[in-house]
Order: structure tokens, then sequence, then C-alpha cells
């Protein structure tokens, strides 16, 4: 390969084995932006991880499909720079010679390790694959190298499990499916693309924990994407933060963790839920607001041509209080429960038995039309704010839909809701335009205009702020806050973020498989926590021994 | 958004030309009897003659009818079945699929089973019979092409309801306590209504197929000239007037393709975003 | 293998349903048509004698309650009569088991053209997206979706019969040359042609339409990115993964449309004088002979469930997640 240059080296230092120099990745002429990465270098050395971490559009991703040479042709292409592996200029090789690096001295894994996998083949033979295409092996040690992969990644009796498609696994064990096929060939590189995003934070654990000691086994190179400061506290060697495409800062994690020296960093770091129990108490005496008692729902799912018929029961007699001004959190992991009790109360579904007390009325007692006085009291925020706002109306008439539909006269609701726009930090002009123009943080600022409209005593916000960036999370959880304090509402908050739960509610509720395992005072739970899953779930948080040592500036002094 | 719409419509050179193809079909329909005032079913001149000779455009057939003024006049019959039994087809598609999507359970369960039933059937078959047992008429007609082209659509609107009601919008709509017939008329249906546009626009074309493909078997309204009409009884005499045959089909074939076009390119227009790639 | 049987079972049960509904429909239809039950079923008014109408009256007891004329319409069948056509003076289920062997050859020949051939070129169009390929297939399919089936025969039948004389245009064999054995297969194939390719055109350009899209969808998801990290080659990603499921939707919608496959038989056959149902059917529609089109009716309703059970093994076979058991 004449056209790849080597790098003049200082003697005596090994070259390192990535170098990422000047590299410019330009987006499509319509784009909002010339480029999707600008000037990017950073290099990374055997036997560390490297974090690279950002928000959603800092380009983060991007270098990393550069790499591969996995860049969604035509939209994106290289225009400027190297990506120089052993000294060797990538950008620059032809097509095959990239294939023999890729899945051979580079592999990658992804972030959704539900579809990562090809539905139709065996995860053993989407193993053996990797080795077909890189290696000579005969049929019988290509079989002993899967079945070794699957062993090493910690799945459970790998000689069968090598012989099950991927719907039979979960999301955690497709991710490890992965890692055992990016890890058949013991490649130098490992590119792991927010590879515990989707997952539960238990599940995170485990992986976080694979990939590191695997890293450490091997002394392979890891380069790790993630949004998530814990998850860099956690796994990082050195770490290069992101933002709009360019390195804002880069150095070893220590440091850029402790002592940021971007301005970006710092405000990224500070942003992050503190997760420190409010010291505000409230009083819980007098009568609850709400009340469930009993509350269970079995799911039966399926008899279409994929997925088999399966009853699954949550909300295992659960109860629960929520007095006024209260502020109760429902945490637990995906499946455990904790939305379906949250529709169950504001009646989008029908419980198979218990009793959900408003104010001394059971809920589940009434028919539609008695049930209706009711939705004025008990309103939601959604969690996906590209979802919960109607895309043909505009905002006001999004916000002004409740009261209309409880006989407000229209220009009176609209002239609300353009005062509640500014109740909840936005223009009042933004009542005219459609959501389309807003981000996802100002959507969910009008998500919960929508619900204060009805003048609600009970706020349920199920997952506000998970599909959000870090920063945005921040304020949306500071407006909620806010203006639960002034008008004295009561919340329900669920959450899988254990960090958000304790940073807002007053009381916590830990879910899993349907049930309760643990309730009480956040400070309690968090502080002393009594149940086997609360202690593991609090073990799993990403990055507690940093959160501990490093109090964030953005919270109050303790 | 409406003007966005427009313009990546107007882009689509496909959907541009189809859209003139129509709106020359349709000035056609229209001033038929300015274009040729007499009869189209009037010997006008020879018969047997090719195109080009004693005046006639595209010759003359067996009885010496002018080619050219029955592909004119025909479009009338086409264009009048293919709207209005689309017309019916979508109303009891929408009803039966909105219904089904979004009460669902047992209600919906049936509906579906009879909307399978629907499209499992042999649909061309059952129009011959209900045509021919009712004896063809521009009623008979267009009542069977709606009953067996309904189907589809209902199973389209139904999977779009059913998704758009688990939306968190409509959800929003049901806490707001809206009722269920504003939710479905004012969130949902705006929602998927590009959808039914596009099969509409679809649907119309295949209508107009149905219609000549009766015709064509001598089940067209007796007293309406229409192409397919022209093409079956002309193709007797195939091996020698080939004209009588081929300029009609030609007349379905570009404004079936037409209406195709037009489809394609509101499909286009109504989802930008499966022509972009998501990027990371 | 009982997993499989337990599936076929289901089907032949679903079928069975879907046969009683024809029935029912068939039943309506001749109780909604104008006139007199009795004569819709002999046939145009006034074509068939007065004793016949008679009989047909006793024999379906036309003077009961309807639902017992349901019943014993039903009964009769069940025991595989479906009426008798006065005009050609035999038994209609006669006729159409004598014509069913033809339509059976020609709708399964075009299918499995319009699969192979359309999957085959969607998957070179989605290969080629934006090239000249692609436009040539894309132009081509919307054509080919645009023509009257029938004028696509006629104009074959022009081109290549009457002007190239290269295939026959009409029939099943050559009437009287005597053929056998080798040289009466290629005799028929040569009757086969035009049919089968005019057949098979039309939904040969709907499966590639469909197989384009659906290619291209594949091609964006996640797991042909794994395969591509893995280093497989463009050639072997198209053929392990992008195939395989990319095909699956085209199956599922093959299947729906199987009933349009046949009725499209119907206008190829009577263009092509192909002595199967649709020729029949052009006769009967011709005559009026209503239980004729009815036995029609119901025998291509029980080809396009065989279609349906068809396509679903194909499903089965091709997607491990199908649990057979429902």
């Amino acid at each position: 390969m004449p056209q790849t240059e080597t790098e003049t080296q200082a003697p005596g230092v090994a070259p390192p084995l990535l170098e990422i120099k000047n590299l410019t990745v330009a987006l499509p002429d319509e784009a909002e932006r010339p480029f999707a990465v600008e000037k990017v270098r950073y290099t990374l050395n055997p036997d560390e991880i490297l974090c690279v971490v950002g928000e959603s559009g800092s380009g983060k991703s991007v270098t990393a499909h550069a790499i591969m040479g996995l860049l969604p042709k035509p939209d994106l292409r290289i225009a400027a720079g190297r990506i120089l592996y052993r000294g060797q200029n990538i950008v620059a090789m032809s097509e095959a010679e990239q294939r023999a690096l890729r899945g051979h001295r580079i592999a990658m894994i992804f972030q959704e390790p539900m579809t990562a996998l090809n539905p139709l083949m065996r995860v053993g033979d989407q193993i053996e694959e990797a080795l077909i295409i890189h290696t000579d092996l005969d049929r019988k040690a290509r079989k002993a190298r899967v079945v070794e992969m699957l062993d090493a990644v910690g799945l459970p009796s790998p000689e069968t499990l090598r012989k099950s498609y991927p719907f039979r696994l979960s999301g955690g064990q497709r991710q490890r499916v992965m890692i055992a096929m990016a890890l058949a060939l013991k490649p130098d590189i490992l590119i792991a693309d927010e590879p515990t995003t989707a997952l539960d934070v238990t599940t995170q654990k485990q992986i976080l924990d694979l990939i590191k000691t695997i890293q450490r086994e091997h002394k392979m190179a890891v380069l790790f994407i993630t949004h998530d400061f814990g998850v860099v506290a956690e796994i990082a060697d050195r770490v290069a933060v992101m933002r709009h495409g360019r390195v804002v800062e880069l150095g070893p994690a220590q440091e850029v963790l402790t002592a940021p020296k971007a301005e970006y960093t710092r405000a990224l770091i500070d942003s992050l839920p503190h997760g420190r129990p409010t010291d505000a108490t409230v009083a819980r005496g007098g009568p609850a607001l709400l009340a469930a008692e009993g509350v269970t729902k079995v799911y039966r799912s399926g008899g279409t041509r994929v997925s088999k018929r399966t009853e699954l029961v949550v909300s295992d007699n659960i109860y629960l209080t929520i007095h006024p001004g209260e502020t109760v959190g429902l945490v637990g992991e995906s499946g455990s429960g904790k939305s379906t009790l949250a529709r169950a109360i504001v009646g989008l579904l029908k419980p198979d038995g218990g009793r959900i007390l408003f104010q001394g009325t059971d809920l589940l007692s009434l028919d539609r039309a008695g049930f209706r006085p009711f939705r004025r009291h008990v309103q939601m925020v959604f969690q996906d704010p590209y979802a919960s706002l109607n895309p043909r109306h505009k905002v006001a008439e999004i916000i002004a839909q409740g009261p209309i539909a409880f006989g407000t006269p229209r220009a009176e609701a609209l002239a609300r809701a353009r005062e509640l726009l500014g109740v909840v930090g936005l223009d009042a002009s933004a009542g005219g335009r459609y959501p389309h123009e807003f981000s996802g943080g100002q959507r969910q600022r009008i998500s919960i205009a929508r619900a204060l409209a009805m003048e609600p005593q009970l706020l349920i916000a199920d997952e506000p702020v998970s599909a959000l960036d870090a920063s945005v999370q921040a304020q949306v959880l500071d407006l909620l806050a806010d203006i639960k304090a002034k008008l004295n509402l009561a919340m329900l908050f669920i959450t899988h973020d254990l960090r958000v739960a304790a940073q807002i509610c007053d009381t916590v509720g830990v879910m899993q498989h349907g049930r309760i395992v643990e309730y009480g005072a956040a400070t309690e739970v968090f502080g002393h926590p009594t149940d086997p899953y609360t202690r593991a779930l609090l073990d799993a948080i990403p990055g507690q021994a940093w959160h501990a040592s490093h109090p964030p500036s953005g919270g109050p002094p303790s | 958004m409406t003007r966005d719409f427009l313009l990546a419509f107007a882009r689509n050179k496909g959907a541009v030309i189809g859209l003139a193809i129509v709106a020359v079909i349709i000035l056609m329909a229209v001033f038929a009897d300015v274009l040729y005032p007499q009869d189209p079913w009037d010997m006008v001149g020879l018969p047997f003659a090719p195109p080009m000779t004693d005046g006639m455009l595209m010759g003359s057939d067996m009885l010496g009818r002018d080619i050219a003024a029955g592909i004119v006049h025909g479009a009338r019959v086409s264009l009048l079945i293919g709207l209005t039994s689309t017309l019916a087809a979508v109303f009891i598609g929408v009803l039966i699929g909105a219904i089904a999507g979004y009460y669902g359970g047992w209600l919906g369960d049936l509906l579906m089973r009879f909307t399978e039933l629907f499209q499992t059937i042999p649909n061309f078959v059952l129009v011959v019979v209900i045509v021919a047992i009712f004896t063809p008429s521009l009623t008979s007609i267009v009542t069977a092409i709606a009953l067996v082209s309904w189907a589809p659509l209902a199973r389209l609107v139904r999977g779009e309801v059913l998704s758009l009601r688990s939306r968190e919008f409509v959800q929003a709509a049901v806490t707001c306590g809206q009722s269920n017939g504003t939710i479905i008329v004012k969130q949902i249906l705006p929602n998927c209504l590009s959808p039914i546009i596009v099969s509409a626009s679809l649907m119309v074309a295949t209508a107009i197929l149905l219609e000549s493909s009766l015709s064509f078997l001598g089940l067209g309204d007796p007293n309406a000239m229409s192409w397919g009409f022209m093409v079956g009884s002309a193709r007797t005499v195939l091996r020698q007037a080939w004209w009588m045959s081929f300029f009609p089909g030609v007349a379905i074939l570009v404004t079936v393709l037409g209406l195709n076009l037009i489809g394609e390119g509101l499909n286009d227009a109504f989802n930008p975003r499966l022509r972009r790639k998501r990027t990371a | 293998m009982p997993p499989m049987l337990q599936f076929l079972l289901s089907r032949l049960v679903k079928a069975v349903l879907v046969l009683g509904v024809v029935v029912i429909l068939n039943f309506l239809l001749i109780h909604a048509a104008p006139g007199d039950p009795a004569t819709v079923m002999a046939g145009e008014a006034g074509a068939a004698d007065q004793a016949f109408v008679d009989q047909l009256r006793t024999q379906f007891g036309l003077d009961q309650p309807l639902y017992v004329q349901l019943g014993t319409y039903v009964g009769h069948i069940v025991q595989g009569d479906l009426g008798f056509s006065f005009r050609q003076q035999r038994p209609v289920a006669d006729l159409l088991l004598e014509r069913l062997p033809a339509t059976v050859v020609l709708t399964l020949s075009a299918f499995v053209l319009a699969l192979v051939g359309g999957v085959a070129l969607g998957l070179l169009a989605a290969l080629n997206v934006g090239k000249w390929a692609d436009s040539a297939i894309t132009v081509v399919a919307l054509l080919s979706y645009a023509t009257p089936i029938y004028w696509v025969g006629l104009m074959l039948v022009l081109v290549f019969s009457v002007n190239l004389g290269w295939l026959p245009a009409f029939g099943y064999e050559t009437i009287g040359a005597g053929y056998s054995g080798v040289e009466k297969l290629a005799d028929i194939g040569s009757h086969m042609f035009l049919p089968v390719v005019t057949l098979g055109l039309f939904y040969m350009a709907v499966y590639t339409r469909m197989m384009r899209a659906s290619a291209l969808e594949v091609a964006s998801m996640d797991f042909v990115k794994t395969a591509r990290a893995k280093g497989q080659t463009e050639w072997n990603i198209v053929t392990r993964h992008v195939l395989r499921n990319a095909i699956l939707p085209i199956l599922t919608v093959a299947g729906i449309q199987a009933g349009q496959l046949i009725g499209g038989s119907i206008l190829v056959e009577s263009v092509f004088a192909w002595p199967g149902l649709g020729r029949l059917t052009f006769d009967a529609v011709l005559q009026r002979d209503y239980q004729v089109l009815l036995g029609v009716f119901f025998v291509t309703s029980v080809l396009v469930i065989a279609f349906n059970i068809l396509t679903d093994l194909l499903y089965v076979l091709i997607d491990p997640r199908v649990e057979i058991t429902t």
C-alpha cells in the first residue's frame, strides 16, 4: 500500500493503535450544518478504554462509523482527514482492504441489540459467519470457537443457545451475542456504540463489567461511545468530549471528570441528576388524595403470526398513597409494571381488580360518564415528546383541547393556553405554531402546559425526561419541581432512573415484576435500602463512586 | 407544511407527468361533446378504415364508428366509474377500518375476519358474477367494484388507527376528556389521511382497470361507449385491424399510468422521511 | 411432524369457513337477483323450458322458508352437486372439474414466474438504486402495472403470432397434430408461453415494485450493518441477509393477491381460448348461465385457498419466528 503514510514517531515510542487526524465528514447539502464532524482528532492506544461522550447530534457516532467504513452512503462522506490504523490510512484503503480489517482487527457492537441480529438466522451461524470470512478454520473448529465465545460472554448452555434464533433471547443476551461475535477474531480494537443505552440498569451493569473484564484480559483497545457520564466514570481510562461535531475536551478520565477544563464539559456534568434525596419533608398526615389498593392487571398478548400467546401479570396487589403536595416516585426496570399503574390511574386501561380511590371515590367502579369529571383532577405528562403532541394541531389548540372538551368557551381556553405557555417558560406566540417547530425539551414543556390547563390536583409524569438529553433533562425537572411547589400539586413520577427519582421525589416505591418491593421516604429508601432488589438497583447505577466523591456544583452543597 | 408538500410533489417528475396525463383525460371527458359532437355509436365513415384515413385520426371500427370519438367519450365512463366506486369503497373501508382499529375487541376481530374474507375471495370473479346476475348497468358495475375494493383499505386504515390509538397524543386527548367520536375525527383520521389519499388514487386506477375488464367481457353498461368494450369487440378482427384494439388499450394504459404516478408522487411527498436515511 | 400437521389442520378449518361464506354468498346472490330464484338458477329467462324450472323449484324447495332453502342448497353443495347447466346439458361440477386442470397449470406457472421474476428484478433494482438498471426496471414495472391484462395478451398475439408467426395464438395444443411424448410437451409449452407471460407480467410488476421497496428497507436495517461490520462482502450480505428477510412481505401479499391472479386468468384464458375455467366463465357470461358462474366462483375460491396455504407454508419454511400452533 504505497499511498498510506507512516507517521514519523519519536524513537522508542510505539505508535498508537488508532489515530484520527483532522477527520471531517460532510453532511448532505440540505442539512442544518455543513459537517457532521469537523477536524476531529484523537488517538486510541492498546489496552485502554477511550470514552467518546456527547449529546445527540454531537457526531460521536459518526466518527466511529467512519472508522468502520460504515457511513451511510451517499449522505455522509469523508471530506478531509485521515484515520490511521497501525500507521496505515484506512480512508485511502480499497474496499477489500477495509473489509479485511472490519470484524477481524476492528470490531463493532451497536446500540440496539433487538435489531442488530438477523432475525432469520441462528445466533451461532451469525457468529460463525465472521469466522468464515476471516479464517481458514474448518467446520468443527469454527463450531468449537462459537461455543467458546458464547461461554466467554457468560451466556448459559452455549451448546444449545448457539442453535437459537435471536427472538428467543432477551436484550441483554442479544448484546452478549453481539459481543461474542465482535470478539470471535480477537480484534485489536472494539468499537462500542452506546451498547448499554437500550438496556435496563442492572443489565447495563453486567454488560459494562463484561466489556471491562474482556478488555483487561485481552489488553484490547476499546472505543466506547456514550452519552452518560456515569458510564464514563465507570469504565473510561481516557475521555473525549464532543459537541456539534468537534472534540471540545480530551484527557485522562480522572481529570475530565473531576476538573473539567472546557466550559461545556462542566455544564454537562453539572446538569446530571445529582441523585441526592430532597431535604424538604412533606407532612404525610391527613387524608390521602389518591390511594391504590390491590390493583392487578393481567396482560394477554399474542395471537399474531410472530408472537405466541403469553400472560403477564403486572401491578400485582399494589398499595400506594399520594397526599396533596407530595411527589411519589415509582422506580423500576422495563416490564416492572410502573407504567401500567399510571395508566390505570388516568383511566387509559382497566385493571382486573383492586381499587383506586381518589378523595375517597373508587375510580375503578365508575363507568365512562362517572369517570369523566375526575379526568380534570388527574392529568398526565407522557414520555415521548415527539409522539405526545398531535402534529396536525397548533400548540394553543393542543393545550386548550381539554378545557374545550369540558365546556370552556374556545376563545377563553385559547387565551388561557397562551398564559400557560408563559408559565412553562415558552413565549406566548408559540401557541400559533405547530409542534414540529419545537425541540424535544420545548415539546415537553407544551405537554406540561396541556396537563396544567385542566387545573389538576394530581399530575402523573410517565418518564417525562428519559427521551431528553442530560442538559435539557435538568431544565424540565427544574420546571416540574417549580410548578409543583407553586401550585401545591401532588405528583406521581415514574422513572427507570434512580438518580432522577432521588432528586425529585419525597416518597419512593421500587417496583419489580409487578410488585412494589420497597416503599418509603426517598431518604430512607435510597439511604438505607432493605430490599435486595433495591440494593441491586442502587448498586447498578453507573459511576457511583465518582458521584459520591464529586458533588456537582448544580446541587446545593451538602 | 402544505408548501413543503407541494414543492416535494412538484419536484417529482413522474408525479407531474401523471398529473398532466390525468388533467388531459379529464378535459377530454368534460369537452367530449365539443370535440366529437356526434354520438360515438354513429357510423361516420367506411368500416375498417385504417388510422389517418377518411378524416379519422385513429381509423374506424367494423361498423364505421370513429375510434377517436369512442376514446374521447369513453373517458367519461372510465372516470365516472373509477371515481364513484372509489368514493364508495373509501367510505366503507375507512368506516370499517376506523371502527375495527379504534374499538378493537370482539367487534374489531369480527370486522377484520369479514374484511379478510373479502380480500381472499377471487374478487374479479365476484364482480363478474354480481354484474352478470344483476344485469350490467352503471349502478351494478359501480356497486360490484366498490364491494371488492374496500377491503385492502379497511385493513390499512385499521393498522394506522391501531398504531395511532396507542400514540401518546391520542392518550392525552383521552385524559383530557375528549369523546371517542371527537378523538377519531379530530386526532386520528387527520393523521392517517395521507395513506388514505394515496391508496384512493391507486384505487381509482384499479377500478378503471376492473371496469375495462368487465366491458371487455361484454359486461359493460350497454348504453355507454367504453374503452374496454372497444377492445373486446375488436379482438375478433385483430388480424385485419390492429388499430381498433390498439388505441383504446393505450388510452386505458395511459390513464392508469397517470393515476399510479400521481399516487406514487403523493406517497413520496407525504413521506419525505423515507427518502432520507437516519444518521447518528 | 405434528406442529406442521396442526398448522395445516388450522388452515383447513379456516378454509372450510371461507368456503361456507362463499356458499352463503352464492345463495344470497341467487335470491337477491331480480326475478324468480328458479329462473335465475335455470339461466337467462326464457332459455330453459318450464319443466326444468319446475324441477329446480321442487329440488331446492323454493316454496319453503329461506333458511330451509339455505339448508337444502348447502346440502347439495356438500354432496358435490353444484347444479345443472341447462345450456350445456351437463352437471356444473363435471364442467368445472374438466376445466380445472388447465387453469391450475396456467395460474401456477404464472404465479411462479411472477414470484421468481419479481423477486429477482426487485432485488436487482434495489441493489442498483438510482442507477440506469433501477430506472429501467422501475419504468417497465410501472408500465406493466398499468396495462390491462387482456390487452397485453392481444398485443403479444399481434406481435408474436400474427406478425412474427413464432408462437401459436390459441388453444392448449395443436389440434389433430397427433404429437406424443416430448413433442407433445413442447407443443403444449409453446401454447402456454404467451398466456403464462401475459398473466405473469402484471403480477411480476406488482412483486418487483414491492420487492424493491422491501429490499431497500431491509438493507437499511441494523443487522445488515452488523454483517458489514463483520467484513462480509456486499454480495454475501445480499444473499445471506437481505434476500430472505425481504421476501417475507412479498409472500404475505402474494398469498392475499392469489385471488386476483386467478381472477386475471379468466381474462387471459378468454383471450387465448385456453380451455380452462376462464373460458368457461366467458361462455357462461355470454349465455347468462348463472349456475356455471356461481360454480366458477366457488371453485376459484377453493383454488385461492390452496394458493394461500402454499404461500403460508413457504412463509413457515423461511421464518423461524412463526409459531405454528396458532
